[in-house]
């Protein structure tokens, strides 16, 4: 009996590890093929000569990408906006996630309520632009960061942390030692809690990072134009008018057109995706506990 | 109305007539201080929308605000109802989204599959390439999209051609818009997905699996009788977050993929309003068929969550 337990539990280890391995392969392949692409000579990549490993090797696709003063404009207002974007969360996130944690807040209950029916209901696309209009945000670096000032979600996530892992006999002491709330808050919970942060700033900083609708209603200056917007004229506009232009187009200059929009494609996905893709792996863990926490709640 | 009923389902929600507190308030008013700049933010951002959503109703002029332009009733709502896209829109809106969520089981099968890995290591490398392509932004992963199923030059069309079929012109065929959306959703997300499976998992009480051992109980069956089981309730919830999401998950992706040539299945009630509000500048007749999107929406979250209580699991 034992024994022919084992031997299923083999078979059955075996199929799992297919099972995963598949998908892997089906997750990675996307992944390897751009890189590829974007150092392999375009002839090859879209003749499908290329499916795996570079083939015509050439950097033309980075040196060009390198080369184009949008990009760096691009990455400088992203990185701007996400520093920035990023700052502002924290300071209304933790402050209020802290505020909410404490059984003692009065109104606590009616507050959360009000809070948590956002989550459902909301006054949308349109009235939220007008209010944007009204305030004099349109086309200024307030319409990236404070529409997105907080997001409940990662507040309830917060709250909970607050409530599970700082001792509560810690801020008693505290605040018998005649310590004020905000000193506590500051002096006591904020030490405490450097995982908490690490996930917030991790969560909304790749939302910043990732973001483009929002410059897309808000942004019309070129000089104020997060990373995605650009990629969205290279890999979203541009495409379709080159793909047009390589079925009506004879001219010289339009295959060679053509032949700088390819090259240049892969090379941008991997500037834009690489930052986040090199450095999540490293802090997987902290993106791990966050959505473990938020589960917490359930 | 609505506010009322998750209000009356709330657990002690209505203590014995309790006079209000102001000597705590008082006490506490450091931790309104540390609430304020939060609230600020949810009452102007939030709430004060919620406000602006009266445009629906009227007949609005920027010349005279939101306050004073011109009440006209239900016409927007009615207009809408009658226009010849409204259910071309629902279809879509409905069609992609029912879709989405027939595919709800993968990311509970990569769950179970990685939480049987006995090798460590390799789980996680597992976990970590399965989660990478949520860090994809969406702008990046439809120019993917694109480059991949060009009909000419990319790598799909290429192998469709090499095995002996002809090449389809997937981006601009109506007809694959809804399968391209939501099956490139599923790579994007599928492991992401499984993180809070996987968190479930890791509670599940091992001397359950002693004793079904002990019985004779295979892997299989103890994924079935005690794993599944017991990640049900987390199943349910993010079922019916996913429902309350329902009409609008995934409209920015679905922007970005649109073209004139596919809009006949990928114009959903969302990028609708984005077209008809922000492009047009019909900002009532808009924000009207946004209103009724975010009603249905609500209704669906109550609908199922009221199913869903009756299994012990609910959100409220």
């Amino acid at each position: 009996m034992a024994i022919k337990q084992a031997k299923s539990d083999k078979i059955f280890d075996i199929c799992n590890k297919i099972l995963v391995w598949f998908f892997i392969v089906v997750i990675s392949y996307p992944l390897v093929y751009i890189i590829s692409a974007s150092i392999s000579d375009p002839q090859y990549v879209n003749s499908g000569e290329m499916w795996l490993f570079p083939k015509g090797l050439t950097f033309e696709g980075f040196e060009r990408v390198f080369q184009s003063s949008e990009i760096w404009l691009g990455y400088r207002n992203t990185i701007f906006y996400t520093l920035l974007g990023t700052f502002i969360n924290l300071a209304v996130t933790l402050p209020m996630a802290y505020a909410l944690s404490r059984s003692d807040l009065v109104g606590r209950k009616f507050i959360m309520l009000a809070l948590v029916f956002t989550m459902f209901f909301e006054g949308g696309l349109i009235p939220t632009y007008l209010l944007v209009r009204d305030l004099g945000m349109i086309n200024t670096v307030w319409a990236m960061v404070l529409p997105s000032a907080a997001a409940m979600w990662n507040i309830i996530v917060t709250m909970t942390f607050f409530k599970v892992s700082i001792p509560k006999g810690l801020e008693e002491a505290a605040e018998i030692d005649g310590a004020s709330q905000i000193r506590t808050f500051f002096q006591i919970v904020i030490p405490l809690s450097a995982p908490i942060i690490a996930v917030m700033a991790l969560f909304y900083g790749v939302g910043h990072w990732n973001q483009y609708f929002g410059a897309l209603i808000y942004l019309q200056d070129r000089e104020l134009y997060p990373l995605q917007l650009f990629l969205r004229e290279i890999l979203v506009q541009q495409q379709l008018t080159t793909e047009l232009m390589q079925q009506s187009g004879s001219a010289e200059a339009l295959s060679e057109h053509a032949r700088i929009a390819d090259i240049i494609k892969y090379a941008v996905m991997i500037v834009s995706a690489a930052p986040l893709l090199i450095v999540y792996p490293f802090l997987q863990r902290f993106f791990i506990k966050g959505v473990m926490i938020g589960s917490l709640k359930e | 109305m609505a506010e009322q009923t998750i209000s009356s389902n709330l657990p002690n929600n209505k203590p014995k007539k309790k006079r209000f507190n102001w000597r705590k308030l008082k006490i506490n008013w450091q931790l309104y201080l540390l609430l304020a700049p939060g609230l600020i933010y949810f009452l102007l951002f939030k709430y004060y929308p919620m406000y602006g959503l009266q445009i629906a109703f009227k007949d609005f002029r920027a010349v005279d605000g939101i306050l004073g332009s011109e009440w006209i009733g239900f016409d927007h709502f009615i207009r809408f109802f009658n226009s010849y896209y409204f259910w071309d829109l629902i279809k879509n809106t409905l069609g992609i989204n029912l879709y989405a969520l027939a595919l709800f089981p993968i990311s509970i099968v990569v769950a179970l599959a990685l939480n049987e890995l006995r090798d460590g290591k390799f789980k996680k490398t597992a976990q970590t390439i399965t989660y990478a392509p949520h860090f994809i932004s969406v702008v990046v992963f439809v120019g993917m999209i694109i480059a991949f199923l060009n009909p000419v030059t990319g790598i799909i069309n290429n192998f469709i051609q090499w095995i002996g079929f002809e090449p389809i012109s997937f981006m601009t065929e109506p007809g694959w818009f809804k399968s391209i959306f939501v099956w490139s959703n599923e790579w994007q997300n599928l492991g992401w997905g499984a993180i809070i499976y996987l968190a479930a998992l890791a509670g599940v009480d091992p001397q359950l699996h002693e004793a079904a051992k002990v019985d004779g109980a295979s892997r299989l069956q103890r994924i079935w009788h005690i794993n599944l089981p017991s990640i049900l309730p987390t199943i349910i919830i993010l079922l019916i977050l996913n429902m309350g999401n329902m009409m609008s998950i995934g409209f920015e992706k679905i922007l970005l993929m649109q073209n004139e040539l596919n809009l006949e299945s990928s114009q959903v009630i969302q990028t609708y309003v984005y077209e008809a509000g922000l492009l047009h500048g019909q900002y009532s007749y808009s924000t009207a068929v946004g209103l009724f999107n975010s009603i249905i929406n609500f209704g669906i979250l109550i609908f199922f969550n009221r199913l869903a209580r009756r299994t012990g699991t609910s959100l409220w």
